[in-house]
């Protein structure tokens, strides 16, 4: 679980906003709604409650099986052994899944988008060549590591150091709430190598089997149970300059960048996880509710009143709402225009639309809601780190605001 | 699903946003304060082609398309609700004939009302069937090659003021949602029929409401559009189309709202600085930002669904109709809470827009009924 971020200086936002390119799309992706929705239905669906009770492999098994139907590289251009899909491609992927499970949702998405993107982006052509191919085929999982035990919406804070050894850098710090933590074979890791601030810091690429690299135990979550989240040690890590991602100073600026985008993964997640309550609560009612004979204005009119369908059309109008600033934002970033301002409306809007869904339809599907395992309780646990994660919310309405105020 | 306006309506967009800044904000308060209809504003519409954005071109008009109606009525809703609903009500006015009239019909009516020489009401509620159009009481008995209508409406919006009004009433007093017709008539020469303004109301004060009063009206059969017993069907079909324009109208009066409230939060000084640099008033403005992006999204889309004759219209018309009426109520609420006593006070055009907003979650189907609308749609699988 990646949290807390500042936001991008309006200078970097400007610059990150042009280098943003649309990567070509592959004939692959005709199809790719069926393959997403047979992934959904034969892989993600099946281990959806074994993955909210805790159980599982952390998501290794969903990452293998999506590069074996050829899509763990969703956001990596073709040449690169990915698919070549856009940002809408990815919001919808994500929110099918999260739809079933937003445990394995948050695995993906960090594995497709925050981990991998900063490569794609930032990468020179040699550590293309060399990281992206593992990664699209899902031999490789990512992760991402920005935030650190004392430093989350002021990331810019930030303290594990990486400093000068032979030729390349020796890391040393601790980093916090990582998503992917403990089954990630490569990090996109934030270290100092300068001053104080943002511009002393640089990007590095991490793999697991550096020595010193030690995962902590997964922590016990309020939800997303499937997800492994752990404390990453970094204790004197030999990295070499080979493995800096874009130039020294430039690291913030990569993880802006990858929060940004980061965001329309954790908005389609919220959106799914939203759409799956609603489904949950729409389930539970159709069992209860009598539908008259008649035609859609009897049916109305006869229904009028009922507290409970009152309530779930304006869920569902909620979650419409949601899907369309996230598709609205996912197509501003495939189009290269500045989207700092839609990714963080959609962020804000979305999560905590699924939050006010979830526990809408825990209300609406009690008393069995009440069980630690039902489809509505699960999901207003899994909804409530949509709302920290990736930028608190609270950090979301002070980027939106200094947008707004801006001009 | 993401909706990019395109450079026709980019264009649109420019010319209605400086017409609306230039010639009709000056003019929102005194119309709200007067509450007299603003024939000036019928007059601005005529002469910049405005009344023509609802209607296809080969009637006169010079779109058709409901994305682009519906970005214009934002744009004048920015600045005045009561003149957006004016441009609102043609389209509402023209839509039965629009999508259930014939051929000869259509060239008979639309060039009129794309033109802006006549004006368009639709009067559907009844005071005993508001929320349930089917309980209507309105009688259209047929006599040879007429029918005798007799009955009332209310709560038509510019029911005082408009030349052709497309009527309901009911042919068969036995079968109920089957048993409803659609007319059009002629009110400024329909013997029987009259209107009375309706005074009073909250907010958008300068729009004519009336009550309608049919008392033996003859309407010829060549005004009956559609067959005998699909006007209700053709009721339905036409909030399709209206129920994403009072989005727009609510999404404008949103963004009004909040453009004002921005921009008192970096003038207004307190504490030694503007208020904008408070977090807790920074909070306030991001929501309210979220939320009329939201209604501006599900809007766009409802829209575009239309353009594209999909078959999903119903369901999101309803969803934008809640998502931007709700937005806009809170927005403007806050708004008001920006500016503080300044914002309750008719100097400043908050409290105006508070009071036009709270229409939006009242007419064309009250929000609650929107609800149960979208709800249907879920259960119905």
């Amino acid at each position: 679980m990646q949290r807390g971020s500042a936001a991008a200086s309006p200078r970097v936002r400007r610059r990150l906003s042009t280098s943003a390119e649309t990567p070509p799309r592959t004939a692959a992706l005709d199809d790719l709604s069926e393959r997403v929705a047979a992934y959904v239905s034969e892989v993600v669906a099946p281990q959806a409650a074994a993955m909210a009770a805790g159980d599982g492999d952390g998501g290794r098994g969903h990452v293998t099986e999506l590069g074996r139907r050829g899509l763990a590289g969703l956001l990596v251009p073709a040449d690169y052994g990915g698919a070549g899909g856009d940002h809408r491609d990815f919001a919808g992927f994500v929110e099918a899944v999260a739809t079933e499970c937003a445990s394995a949702a948050v695995i993906l998405d960090v594995h497709l988008s925050v981990a991998t993107e900063p490569i794609v982006r930032f990468g020179s052509d040699e550590q293309k060549r060399r990281l992206l191919p593992r990664l699209a085929r899902g031999e490789w999982i990512g992760a991402f590591a920005l935030s650190e035990p004392g430093s989350g919406s002021d990331a810019a804070s930030l303290q594990t150091r990486a400093e000068p050894h032979r030729g390349g850098y020796r890391l040393h710090g601790s980093k916090m709430w990582i998503t992917n933590g403990d089954i990630a074979d490569v990090y996109v890791v934030m270290a100092r190598t300068g001053d104080a601030g943002a511009r002393g810091i640089s990007a590095f690429i991490v793999e697991r089997t550096m020595p010193g690299v030690t995962p902590g135990r997964p922590l016990h979550k309020l939800g997303l149970r499937g997800s492994r989240t752990t404390e990453l040690l970094l204790d004197g890590v030999a990295v070499p300059e080979a493995n800096r991602l874009g130039a020294e100073g430039r690291g913030f600026a990569v993880a802006m960048a990858a929060l940004d985008s980061g965001r329309i993964g954790i908005s389609a997640q919220a959106v799914g996880i939203a759409e799956g309550a609603l489904r949950a609560a729409a389930g539970h009612l159709r069992a209860l509710v009598q539908v008259p004979a008649g035609g859609d204005a009897e049916w109305v009119t006869a229904a009028t009143g009922s507290a409970a369908l009152d309530q779930l059309g304006g869920m569902a109008a909620s979650v419409a709402a949601a899907r369309a600033l996230t598709m609205h934002a996912a197509a501003m970033c495939d189009a290269g225009e500045p989207m700092t301002r839609d990714a963080s409306i959609a962020k804000l809007y979305a999560t905590d639309t699924a939050v006010a869904v979830a526990h809408a339809a825990v209300e609406l599907c009690a008393p069995e809601s009440a069980m630690d395992i039902h489809p509505a309780s699960t999901r207003l646990r899994d909804a409530k780190a949509c709302q920290i994660y990736e930028g608190t919310n609270q950090v979301q309405r002070l980027v939106i605001a200094r947008e707004l105020l801006r001009d | 699903m993401d909706v990019r306006l395109n450079e026709e309506q980019l264009m649109i967009q420019q010319t209605v946003r400086e017409l609306a800044r230039d010639k009709i904000g000056p003019r929102a308060a005194e119309i709200d304060e007067t509450a007299e209809f603003p024939w000036d504003v019928v007059e601005l519409f005529r002469k910049h082609d405005i009344f023509a954005l609802p209607f296809p071109p080969e009637y006169g008009g010079l779109s058709g398309s409901a994305l682009t109606l519906n970005v214009a009525i934002e744009e004048i809703a920015k600045v005045c609700a009561t003149s957006a609903l004016i441009l609102a009500v043609q389209a509402l006015g023209g839509y039965p004939i629009m999508l259930a009239g014939s051929d000869e019909q259509k060239a008979r009516w639309l060039p009129d009302l794309a033109s802006g020489r006549k004006l368009a009401a639709y009067a559907l509620t009844e005071p005993g069937a508001g929320s349930d159009p089917a309980a209507m009481q309105t009688r259209a008995v047929r006599q040879g090659d007429e029918y005798v209508i007799n009955g009332s409406k209310i709560w038509i919006t510019d029911g005082g003021v408009a030349d052709s009004i497309v009527v309901f009433a009911r042919t068969d007093p036995n079968a109920k949602t089957r048993g409803i017709s659609a007319f059009v008539i002629d009110a400024k020469n329909s013997p029987g029929f009259t209107a009375s303004t309706i005074h009073g109301k909250l907010g958008i004060r300068g729009s004519n409401t009336a009550e309608l009063h049919f008392d033996d009206v003859r309407v010829p059969v060549e005004n009956r559009i559609g067959a005998e017993g699909e006007g209700f069907k053709i009721a339905l079909r036409v909030l399709d189309r209206s129920r994403p324009g009072v989005a727009a109208q609510a999404l404008g009066i949103a963004q009004g709202a909040l453009d004002y409230a921005v921009g008192y939060a970096k003038e207004r000084k307190q504490f030694g600085k503007a208020i904008a640099e408070f977090q807790g008033i920074q909070f306030m403005l991001a929501d309210m930002e979220a939320q009329t992006a939201a209604a501006r999204a599900v809007v766009y889309h409802a829209s575009e669904l239309i353009d594209r004759h999909s078959p999903d219209v119903a369901h999101h018309a309803a969803i934008c109709k809640l998502i931007a009426g709700d937005a806009a109520m809170k927005v403007t609420t806050d708004a008001v809470q920006v500016l503080g006593g300044y914002g309750y006070v008719r100097e400043y055009p908050v409290e105006r827009m508070m009071r036009d907003a709270k229409i939006t979650q009242i007419y064309e189907g009250t929000n609650q009924i929107q609800r149960v609308v979208i709800a249907r749609h879920l259960l119905k699988d």
